[in-house]
């Protein structure tokens, strides 16, 4: 029975287009109790982990997919004859905005990059990244910006919860440490090759606003997993 | 996996030239990114920001921008009366009413590092396995499927470059006072259908040629409300091929000869 189970759910999750969830899984086969299937689901991603298989059994947005392994991107690409668009720093940034800060409002994201964010909100939409998730009660009812499942998907979190977390800033500007900055940086002068190793570890994480601000999105019942 | 922008990557390639302005000004997104350049740019640290010297050359660069006729958006004068703000409060000692012995560059410095604290998250997010560029589900994404469908990569055009697009052609076909001829009008609704007809039977149409036959400024108004409407219903997309590239519309319905009702 728990061989059939689990030969039941993997073809689901080969015939699926979009990750699959416990929930899910248990409307198609409703004598199985979720936490079963989660266990299940579980055993299968660790069996396809161990097959060391070009694919492995993902599990991100709140369910588990079949993925390719990162390395072998350059094939697929090529047989595909295309590398996707990517979006544009600034759409980035504002999406980077919404997904720490959620729920928020436009004039919110705009006073973070202190310019009008409009056109790159709509182009958000456009590709599913983000979701309107209501009007706050305030003059004119401003929208409410938060991100999709399909950004999880995207960028590869389980939930709104994995984000990385954002870290502190120590130097910018005369001393600056950030490989981000010296990425951008032109710097003649500096070129003597003098990239610092930098160590994650050393900078202290941030605890504050941008956790309550999540928690917030989850207790409104705007779980992104529940689209 | 890294992911060097565009933008910076046109940085790198001009040295830092103080007068390379035209370049470097393409780059600046809005007053935080043209503040932290300043800063970068006078290897200041951000925690000691000399306000003075900072507020002088973003003024100058306003001025620059406008002088170059480059739309300078409310969001940087917004900035600016905040720098003058601040500086003013450090000139006056002890007359710091507002704050309670903080620094008033705190009001500039904080909003900064938050920002960079987000543009760095925004990296660490394009570090990541992202799908349909790292790793692949067995069905693409219905947005990558539509870029691979696409004959060529598009640049979409968003609405401040098809308003430049429309303003220079105006300016260059209608010079000075626009003359009003007795012409003929048209309506909204016969110049939607005229272009709907021209996408029909052409497939892809430069944007100026939509115009073509508009003699007054009412006319190009009219012809320009039209393409919106027709990008705004999805019956046409709006592309360049290549940013230098003149803009052009695609038609995205089906021609069945079937008279769509817009």
């Amino acid at each position: 029975m728990s061989k059939s189970l689990k030969m039941i759910i993997e073809a689901l999750l080969y015939a699926a287009e979009k990750p699959l969830s416990a929930k899910e899984i248990h409307i198609v086969l409703p004598d199985a109790n979720v936490s079963e299937i989660k266990g299940t689901l579980e055993v299968l991603r660790q069996e396809y982990e161990s097959l060391e298989r070009s694919f492995i059994l993902k599990e991100v947005a709140s369910g588990y997919q079949f993925r390719s392994r990162s390395e072998y991107a350059p094939y697929i690409m090529k047989m595909l004859q295309k590398s996707p668009s990517r979006l544009s720093r600034a759409a980035m940034e504002t999406l980077a905005i919404i997904a720490y800060k959620q729920p928020i409002l436009r004039h919110e994201i705009e006073r973070f990059r202190g310019v009008d964010v409009g056109g790159i909100l709509r182009t958000l939409l456009e590709k599913g990244l983000i979701k309107i998730m209501g009007r706050k009660d305030l003059p004119g009812r401003p929208l409410i910006y938060g991100t999709s499942k399909r950004f999880l998907e995207v960028f590869d979190l389980k939930s709104i919860s994995d984000l990385p977390r954002l870290k502190e800033i120590k130097a910018f500007g005369a001393d600056e440490h950030m490989p981000l900055f010296q990425l951008e940086e032109d710097s003649p002068g500096l070129g003597q090759g003098e990239a610092r190793p930098i160590d994650d570890e050393t900078r202290p994480l941030h605890t504050q606003a941008p956790e309550e601000a999540l928690e917030e999105a989850i207790i409104e019942g705007n779980r992104p997993a529940e689209d | 996996m890294a992911h060097p922008e565009e933008n910076e990557i046109i940085e790198r390639k001009h040295p830092p030239d103080p007068t390379d302005y035209e370049v470097k000004l393409e780059i600046f997104q809005g007053p935080m990114e043209l503040l932290l350049h300043l800063i970068r740019k006078n290897e200041v640290d951000i925690f000691d920001i000399p306000i003075a010297t900072i507020t002088d050359q973003y003024l100058a660069y306003l001025d620059l921008m406008k002088i170059l006729n480059i739309n300078v958006a409310g969001d940087f004068l917004v900035m600016a009366s905040t720098l003058l703000h601040i500086k003013s409060r450090l000139l006056i000692p002890g007359s710091d009413e507002e704050g309670d012995g903080e620094d008033p560059r705190e009001e500039l410095t904080r909003p900064l590092l938050e920002y960079l604290r987000l543009k760095e998250a925004a990296g660490e997010l394009l570090d990541r396995e992202l799908l349909d560029r790292d790793v692949f589900a067995h069905q693409l994404s219905a947005d990558f499927k539509r870029q691979l469908e696409g004959e060529d990569s598009f640049l979409e055009v968003n609405l401040f470059q098809l308003l430049d697009a429309f303003r220079t052609m105006v300016e260059q076909r209608l010079p000075g006072t626009p003359l009003i001829l007795a012409a003929e009008q048209y309506s909204l609704e016969e110049k939607t259908a005229y272009i709907l007809e021209s996408l029909k039977t052409r497939g892809v149409i430069y944007f100026q040629e939509l115009f073509a036959e508009d003699r007054t400024i009412s006319e190009f108004i009219i012809t320009f409300l039209a393409i919106l409407e027709l990008a705004h219903s999805g019956l046409l997309r709006i592309f360049q091929n290549d940013p230098e590239k003149d803009i052009q519309l695609e038609a995205l319905f089906e021609d069945s000869g079937d008279s769509r009702h817009v």
